[in-house]
């Protein structure tokens, strides 16, 4: 069974590459636009991985991450942060926070599609 | 017994002496004879007895003579001499005893007047070695004055209470920055010796650095000072780096006492805006465009598939294009004008991490009560931190979690991670939502008597920081990680520098750092320690109640017994109505002259700023008093400090004097009167009037306030009677 890959960007210019690029690899991909959308639809589709922005409307990618990883129901949900800001402090936070992963934007597309099938190799 | 008294008996005894031995044999041989040779001698005595009698008469009287005249010689003469000498001991130095007498007491007087001569030789040479000393002092001085106001940077010296003892020409110029009221205070009200630090600075931010300045003196850390950057009330930021003013004396230990401590200031306000300015510019330049080249190189790397259908391969190709577009403008925005959307860097002091937590479980364990515990501290760490925000953050934390969670301890602890250092607040017991988590982050600061405008967030991206709540399930414990940009060790200790003797050469020594506020209850104190305020107002009439208003304020200042001529306030006031041409003429105040001037509710405020903590003095204080209150309800200000009256006093030391105008009190004082009818004019010379009657009314027995004030009411009383 395909696996399942959440992206979670209110950026429509990346959202277009990510979705082309997951279901390339032959993922089924959802999309969700801001924070509360993304915390809903990992709750009701639980994705295997979901590939977080930190940066979103309503809800940060904090938060969505804190939230899934306080949930025992959703052990499984690996998560890939994505995040505008190169500092070494929101790095530590994301990953303290029980991110799986963390890349910073701009990002290698052929790093990102190693570093989510190397987390879903993992599983 | 009084010379007179031995006079007499001397004389007595003379005259016991003349007469006893002749009664005497007289008595034995008429005792010795018998019946016959009685009448014999009776017969041969008789006829001879008013011989004898005269002759012992005449034989006693230049005994007498004798005596009389030895007394007045010796007893008379050494008593003149000791009132000669006693005036020599005091009253008048110079006088010499003139040699009269018997040769011996002429020898005496010249001994003494020789011992006095060498007395006045010693005197003077004393005097002279005083003297002396005060002048080499006084250049010293002076070339200290003449160095501090050369110096760009503005110093200023204050003592333990916060009070300045001096300051500088650039000083000065930099708190009329910082003055409310610029324009009419000019800072006045804000520096002058006398007056507290506090007016600019929090106090908790001064004791802060005083405690971390004695922290490094027992380490004893080769550079004693602190550095702090703070906000003014007008909205400016300063930088002041202070140093201990150490005492001469060493305690037990070796350890020199702080008297005071040194700031130099600097007004970085305008250079922290550049540097943020540029800070934004390269953040916007790098960091704001890091999710625009994201999405382009995704879209480009997109675009290298083979198996890319034409219509995907467009909306790709649009991505680029609207982004690389995006980005231009971008560009083209930033180099025009730099955004103030991004946070600036905050000036961090650099400091051991040990001392931080140190300072933190000393300030939670004093204002929270609550006990704290070191877990693993790293010893080595350095932090670049702004120390006193921390703090308050910290204990903020520390409070609500006593507060709200019953925690009834946390623990530290403290280790690096890279370039970054991790310092924990540890606690036992259940952990809370990330909704009461986040809004300790972002509520301002409020606990005990602190009330900070700051919220724990701001204070954490003051640092370029983060903060977050972990669980440490297994343990049932939880903490907040909080993290802060470590600093490069500095180097550390040095044994042989420590700040012992010679190392600092004392240049002067000021009365005022033996000032204390609490040591007497302001009514107690000498008239000659008290801060006063003289001040005058010239006003539009006689009658407050029915309308007139001030028209001018002038005032100045009185510290330590001097009169500080240059830290002077005069301010005219539009009084918003007519001025009669009679009051024009006493004045000499145009209604032009009035004109774009401030009203009483801009001049009050500073005025009362620049009187704060000060005893007000007046002549003929009630007049001006009664103006001052009137306006109390609408501009809200009370002059509630203690008034002290010169018309009163002047009363209280010549009560007989019919006049007690200032010119005719001036004028039995011996003061020159210049610049009358000016509000500042008649300020000053009522305070050359007060500094003039203190010793009078001390000469009086009336040393302190309280004792001035009585005075003054009774003779106002006196009067009223009249």
């Amino acid at each position: 069974m395909a696996k399942k890959i959440l992206i979670a960007d209110d950026e429509q210019n990346i959202v277009i590459s990510l979705e082309f690029l997951m279901k390339r690899e032959g993922y089924e991909v959802s999309i969700a636009s801001d924070g509360d959308e993304a915390a809903r639809r990992i709750r009701s589709e639980k994705p295997d991985l979901v590939l977080l922005d930190v940066m979103m409307p309503k809800k940060s990618g904090f938060e969505v991450c804190q939230e899934v990883k306080s949930n025992p129901e959703l052990q499984s949900v690996r998560i890939l942060m994505l995040t505008a800001k190169g500092r070494d402090t929101e790095v530590a936070k994301g990953l303290a926070l029980g991110a799986d992963a963390y890349m910073t934007k701009p990002f290698s597309t052929k790093e990102l599609v190693e570093r989510v099938r190397s987390m879903l190799a993992e599983h | 017994m009084t010379a007179r008294a031995r006079f007499i008996l001397a004389v007595c005894i003379l005259a016991l002496l003349m007469t006893g031995p002749f009664v005497l044999t007289a008595g034995l041989v008429w005792l010795e004879a018998g019946e016959a040779d009685r009448g014999r001698l009776i017969d041969a005595v008789v006829p001879h007895l008013p011989l004898g009698t005269l002759m012992t008469i005449a034989g006693f009287a230049v005994g007498m003579a004798v005596v009389r005249n030895l007394f007045r010689q010796y007893v008379r003469g050494l008593l003149r001499m000791e009132e000669h000498l006693k005036l020599m001991l005091g009253a008048n130095h110079e006088f010499r005893v003139k040699p009269e007498g018997p040769p011996e007491v002429q020898a005496l007087s010249q001994a003494v007047n020789a011992l006095a001569q060498q007395r006045d030789e010693l005197l003077q040479d004393v005097e002279a070695q005083i003297s002396q000393a005060k002048h080499s002092v006084e250049e010293e001085k002076n070339r200290l004055a003449a160095l501090m106001s050369e110096l760009t940077q503005s110093v200023v010296v204050c003592n333990l209470d916060g009070r300045i003892l001096l300051y500088n020409h650039r000083a000065r110029q930099q708190f009329r920055a910082l003055s409310d009221a610029p324009a009419v205070a000019g800072g006045g009200e804000l520096i002058g010796l006398g007056r507290s630090i506090y007016a600019v600075f929090e106090r908790n931010l001064v004791n802060h650095a005083l405690e971390s300045i004695q922290h490094r003196l027992r380490r004893s850390a080769t550079q004693p000072v602190a550095n702090f950057v703070t906000t003014t009330r007008a909205g400016q930021l300063l930088r002041a780096q202070m140093a201990p003013v150490l005492s001469v004396t060493q305690g037990e230990g070796g350890e020199r006492a702080i008297t005071g401590f040194i700031l130099m200031l600097d007004n970085i306000t305008r250079t922290f805006e550049t540097e943020s300015k540029r800070d934004q510019m390269l953040h916007t330049l790098t960091e704001g465009n890091r999710a625009a080249l994201a999405n382009v190189r995704a879209a480009a790397e997109m675009l290298e598939y083979p198996d890319l259908q034409e219509d995907l391969r467009e909306r790709f190709r649009t991505v680029i294009r609207d982004e690389v577009r995006a980005m231009s403008t971008r560009l083209d925005e930033t180099a025009n004008e730099f955004a103030d959307s991004l946070k600036a860097r905050w000036p961090l002091e650099e400091m051991l991490g040990a001392d931080l937590i140190a300072a933190v479980q000393r300030r939670i364990e004093n204002v929270v009560r609550l006990p704290t515990k070191l877990e693993e501290v790293d010893e080595t760490l350095w932090v670049k931190v702004d120390s006193f925000s921390l703090l308050q953050a910290l204990t903020y934390l520390a409070n609500r979690l006593s507060d709200e969670f019953e925690v009834r301890e946390v623990r530290f602890r403290l280790s690096a991670a890279g370039r970054l250092v991790h310092l924990d607040l540890i606690w036992s017991g259940q952990a809370m939502s990330t909704e009461t988590v986040m809004s300790w982050e972002l509520e301002p600061m409020r606990f005990g008597d602190e009330n900070s405008p700051l919220t724990v967030r701001d204070v954490i991206e003051r640092h370029d920081g983060e903060m977050w709540l972990e669980r440490e399930k297994v343990r049932h414990r939880a903490f907040f990680r909080i993290l802060l940009p470590a600093a490069v060790p500095q180097e550390q200790l040095d044994e042989a520098t420590i700040l012992k003797g010679e190392s600092r050469p004392e240049y002067y020594d000021f009365d005022l750092f033996n000032w204390s506020d609490k040591s007497r209850a302001l009514d107690d104190r000498l008239l000659t320690e008290l801060t006063y305020t003289v001040f005058d107002t010239e006003t539009t009439g006689l009658n407050p109640s029915q309308g007139d208003e001030i028209i001018q304020i002038g005032a100045t200042r009185i510290v330590n017994g001097k009169l500080l001529r240059q830290e002077s306030f005069e301010q005219l006031v539009d009084p918003c109505r007519y001025l009669s041409p009679e009051s024009v003429q006493i004045h000499g105040i145009t209604q032009d002259m009035l004109k774009n001037q401030p009203t009483i509710e801009a001049v009050l405020p500073a005025f009362h700023a620049f009187a704060e903590d000060t005893v007000l003095i007046a002549h003929n204080a009630a007049f001006d008093m009664r103006f001052l209150q009137l306006k109390e309800k609408a501009t809200g200000i009370r002059f509630d400090q203690p008034v002290l009256d010169t018309l009163l006093l002047s009363a209280v030391i010549h009560p007989n004097q019919e006049s007690h105008r200032l010119e005719a009190i001036a004028e039995r004082l011996n003061l020159p009167i210049l610049g009358r009818h000016t509000a500042l004019g008649d300020a000053i010379v009522t305070a050359e009037v007060f500094l003039k009657m203190i010793p009078l009314l001390a000469a009086m027995g009336i040393r302190t306030l309280r004792q001035a004030r009585e005075a003054a009411e009774k003779s106002y009383y006196a009067r009223v009677k009249y």
